[in-house]
C-alpha cells in the first residue's frame, strides 16, 4: 500500500495523473493475484448467503428499499431544519457542538478539546469520517497515544494500513496473517484460532479502556426529532468507548440525519442486512446527551463534531445529491466487479468501491479523480444492491460528463469525429472490415509485442478472427 | 459569521435548486409512515403466543440464551443455577425493583451500580444483571436504557449479561420498541438507549464468527 494516501497530501502537490497511474499500476497488480481474489471471494461469498438469508426475512425488500430512499430524500431535502432541530435539543441536554468546515478545522477542534482536557490517551472506535480526515496521524503527530477498538481496525492500525473495506476492514487478511501480527505487535503466542486471536485484541484493549482520558466515535445516524446519535456495532466497542472515558467526542457527516427516532425501525435492519448480511447488529445505540443527572457513569464532558468537508458542494450538484443519501454499509462495494478485482487498497480512498468513486471526485477533484469513475463496467449491480436506491452507476457516468465538460480532450474528440466520419459511410466501413480480414493474419507477427498497435486488448487476451463473411453479405446472398 | 452560519447558508443555498425524488423518476410522492413500514420488514407476530415464538426463535439463532418461566421464584433458581455453574464470586446489578429482589437472594457480594462507582470494580464481576425496557420479537432484541439498566457499563463490561424480564415487555418489533421508549421517556430521554441484539460478536478475522469481542460473551434472558 502507497502510504501516500494515508497522509491527506492536497492532491496538487502531486504531478497531474498520478493518481490515476498509481490506480492503473495497483489494479493491474492486484486484479492478477490469485490469492487476493481467493480471500475475498471466499470472504464475500459467505456476505451473499447471509445477506441473501435476511433479505428474504424482510415481507418486501424492495417496498422498504422504496421506504428508505424516500426518508433519506426528505432529510437531505430539508437538511437545514432538521440539522437545527438535531442540534437545539442536544444542545439543552447539556453536549456541545461543534461545526467543522474542513478537514483541518475538524482535526483543531478535536485536538483542543483534547488539549483542554490535559488528556494522553485516547481509545477510539470506528469511524469512517475519522479516517476521512485522517484522525489519527494528527493525533499520533500531536503526541498523543490513540488506539482502535474495532477489532479490524485494531488489526489494521497495528499494520500502519487503512481499512480494506468501509464495514470489513482486514477482509484482505488471514488469521495466519493476524497471528504474526500479534505476536510481533503484542507479544502474543501464535494460534490459529480466530476466537483466541479476538481474545488476545480483548485483553490488550481492555487495558486500554480502563485508563483512556477519551473516547472518539463516529456515528451511523442523526435523529432530528429527538437529538440523538445513533451508533451501529457488533463487538461493544462502540458501547465501552461510550461508557467509560470522561470526555466523549463523536464526529459525524452534516449528511447523516434521520427525521423521526422511527425511521430507525426500518433503517437498523436494512443497514445491518445490506452492510453485514446480519438481521439486527448486536449493539445500536442511541445518544442523547452526556452523562444526566442521576445517571451513574457516562462522559461528563459530550462533544459532537459536525463535518462539512465538501458535503455541501455535492448537496448544491442536484443531479447527485441523492450520493449524500449513502448510509456507508459497503454493499455496493461488495457486489462491485471493478471493486471485487482490484481490492480496496487500490483506490486510494477513504471511501472505495462504487460509492467511493462517485464521491471522491466531489470530495478531492474531479480531475484528479475521475479516472474512478471510468473503472466501471457500468454493469448497475451497485444502483440494484443499494438499500436507499442512490443511482450510482449513472453517477458515474455524469461524473465522466462533467470531467470532460470541464476539461476537455482534444485527441479523445478527434478520435471520436474520426468514427463517426466513418461509420456514417458504410462503403468506409465495409472497406474496413475488407482490410481487416486480410491484415489479421499477420497480426501474429506483432500480437502482445510492444509496436502491436492493439497492445492494450491482446497483452492478456486473445481477439478472435474476424468471420469469413459478414452479417450483411450472408443476408444479401440469401436474398 | 460563525462556521455554523456558514454551513448553514451554504446548505439553504445549495437546497434552493431542488432535486428529484428517488425511484421511478420522481413519480412517487408520498413520505410512508411508520405504521406502513412495518408490513415490508421482518414480521415479529401478532398474538402474544405468535411474538414469544419469534422472539425464542430469534434468540437461538443468536446464540443468546432465552428462558421462560411461570413465576419469579422460578427465576430465582435458575439464577442461583447459573451463579453456581459458572462459580460467579461477584456480580454487578442497579437498583431496581426486579433486580433488588432476584439478587438479593443469590447470597453473593454484589456492587450496584450507583453514582460514584468503579469501574475497575465492575471489570472484575462475573456477571451484570439487569432489567430491561422490552423485548423485540422481530429481532430477538431487548431494549436497555442509562436510566433503567444501570447507566451505561453494567450491561456491557462483565463477560455475562443476565436480563430479567416480565412476559408483558414483549413487543411486536423495532417500532413498538421505539414508540414505547418515546411514550415512557419523552422528553426527558436517557442519555444511553441501546438495543441489543444478542452476545457481543465480531467476524473480522475471515469473517469467522466470534462471541465476545469486547462485550459479553454470554447473553441470558429470564423471563417470567
Amino acid at each position: 500500500m502507497d502510504r501516500k494516501f494515508r497522509t491527506g497530501q492536497p492532491t496538487h502537490s502531486l504531478t497531474m495523473g498520478s493518481f490515476s497511474q498509481t490506480f492503473k499500476a495497483g489494479a493491474g497488480r492486484v486484479a492478477t493475484n490469485l490469492r487476493h481474489r481467493r480471500l475475498i471471494q471466499t470472504a464475500l461469498g459467505k456476505y451473499e448467503v447471509a445477506r441473501d438469508k435476511n433479505r428474504s426475512a424482510f415481507q418486501d425488500w424492495q417496498a422498504a428499499r422504496q421506504s428508505a430512499a424516500i426518508t433519506k430524500w426528505d432529510a437531505i431535502n430539508h437538511l437545514d431544519t432538521y440539522l437545527e432541530k438535531f442540534v437545539a435539543q442536544l444542545e439543552e441536554r447539556g453536549a456541545k457542538v461543534h461545526w467543522a468546515d474542513t478537514g483541518a478545522q475538524a482535526l483543531e477542534i478535536i485536538l483542543g478539546i483534547i488539549e483542554q482536557k490535559n488528556a494522553r490517551s485516547i481509545i477510539k472506535s470506528k469511524a469512517m469520517t475519522a479516517e476521512e480526515i485522517h484522525l489519527n496521524e494528527a493525533l499520533e503527530k500531536a503526541g498523543l497515544e490513540v488506539v482502535e477498538s474495532d477489532l479490524g481496525e485494531f488489526i489494521v492500525q497495528l499494520r500502519h494500513e487503512p481499512p480494506y473495506h468501509i464495514v470489513f476492514p482486514a477482509m484482505h487478511l488471514t488469521r495466519g496473517e493476524i497471528s504474526e501480527l500479534f505476536q510481533r505487535e503484542l507479544g502474543s503466542a501464535p494460534t490459529d484460532s480466530p476466537e483466541e486471536l479476538t481474545m488476545i485484541a480483548r485483553r490488550a484493549l481492555r487495558k486500554k479502556y480502563l485508563t483512556a482520558d477519551v473516547g472518539i466515535t463516529g456515528a451511523n445516524f442523526a435523529i432530528a426529532e429527538t437529538g440523538m446519535v445513533s451508533i451501529t456495532e457488533n463487538e461493544g466497542n462502540a458501547r465501552l468507548t461510550a461508557a467509560v472515558p470522561k470526555t466523549m467526542i463523536t464526529l459525524l457527516g452534516i449528511e447523516k440525519v434521520l427525521p423521526k427516532l422511527s425511521d430507525l425501525a426500518l433503517f437498523l435492519p436494512m443497514l445491518a442486512t445490506a452492510g453485514a448480511g446480519q438481521a439486527l447488529t448486536c449493539y445500536n445505540t442511541l445518544y442523547g446527551g452526556p452523562k444526566q443527572p442521576g445517571e451513574c457513569d457516562g462522559p461528563e464532558e459530550w462533544h459532537i463534531v459536525l463535518l462539512d468537508n465538501h458535503r455541501t458542494e455535492l448537496l448544491a450538484d442536484a443531479e447527485q445529491r441523492d450520493a449524500l443519501h449513502c448510509i456507508r454499509c459497503g454493499a455496493c462495494l461488495n457486489v462491485c466487479p471493478i471493486f471485487r478485482n482490484v481490492g480496496g487498497h487500490t483506490y486510494g480512498t477513504t471511501y472505495s468501491g462504487p460509492i467511493g468513486s462517485v464521491i471522491t471526485p466531489h470530495l478531492r477533484g474531479l480531475q484528479d479523480w475521475k479516472h474512478l469513475s471510468n473503472a466501471s463496467s457500468l454493469c448497475g449491480a451497485c444502483t440494484e444492491t443499494c438499500p436507499v436506491k442512490i443511482d450510482l452507476h449513472h453517477h458515474l457516468l455524469q461524473n465522466r460528463r462533467n470531467a470532460a465538460v470541464q476539461k476537455p480532450s482534444h485527441g479523445e474528440r478527434f478520435a471520436y469525429q474520426i468514427f463517426a466520419f466513418a461509420v456514417n459511410r458504410p462503403w468506409i466501413y465495409g472497406l474496413g472490415k475488407k482490410l481487416g480480414r486480410l491484415l489479421q493474419p499477420l497480426h501474429g507477427l506483432v500480437k502482445g509485442s510492444a509496436i502491436d498497435p492493439a497492445y492494450a486488448w491482446t497483452r492478456t487476451r486473445e481477439l478472435p478472427p474476424l468471420a469469413p463473411k459478414s452479417f450483411k453479405d450472408l443476408w444479401k446472398a440469401r436474398k | 459569521m460563525t462556521t455554523r452560519e456558514k454551513i448553514m447558508g451554504r446548505i439553504r443555498a445549495a437546497l434552493q435548486v431542488p432535486a428529484l425524488r428517488p425511484g421511478l423518476h420522481g413519480e412517487v410522492p408520498q413520505i410512508p409512515a411508520g405504521s406502513e413500514v412495518q408490513k415490508w420488514l421482518p414480521p415479529g407476530g401478532e398474538s402474544f403466543v405468535d411474538q414469544l415464538k419469534h422472539f425464542r426463535l430469534r434468540a437461538a439463532e443468536l446464540t443468546a440464551d432465552f428462558q421462560m418461566f411461570d413465576s419469579v421464584d422460578e427465576v430465582k433458581l435458575a439464577l442461583a443455577k447459573i451463579a453456581n455453574t459458572e462459580q460467579w464470586q461477584r456480580i454487578a446489578t442497579h437498583r431496581g425493583e426486579l433486580t433488588e429482589t432476584v439478587v438479593n437472594e443469590l447470597g453473593l457480594p454484589v456492587l450496584t451500580t450507583t453514582v460514584g462507582y468503579d469501574v475497575s470494580e465492575l471489570e472484575a464481576c462475573g456477571a451484570g444483571i439487569t432489567e430491561c425496557d422490552a423485548l423485540i420479537a422481530q429481532t430477538g432484541s431487548l431494549i436497555v436504557t442509562s436510566r433503567d439498566a444501570g447507566g451505561r457499563a453494567l450491561s456491557v463490561l462483565p463477560p455475562h449479561h443476565v436480563v430479567l424480564a416480565r412476559r408483558g415487555q414483549i413487543v411486536r418489533d423495532l417500532s413498538a420498541g421505539f414508540a414505547l421508549v418515546q411514550k415512557k421517556y419523552a422528553p426527558k430521554y436517557p442519555s444511553m438507549i441501546s438495543v441489543v441484539t444478542g452476545p457481543s460478536r465480531t467476524g473480522d478475522i475471515e469473517r469467522i464468527l466470534v462471541l465476545g469481542a469486547h462485550g459479553p460473551k454470554k447473553l441470558t434472558i429470564l423471563c417470567y
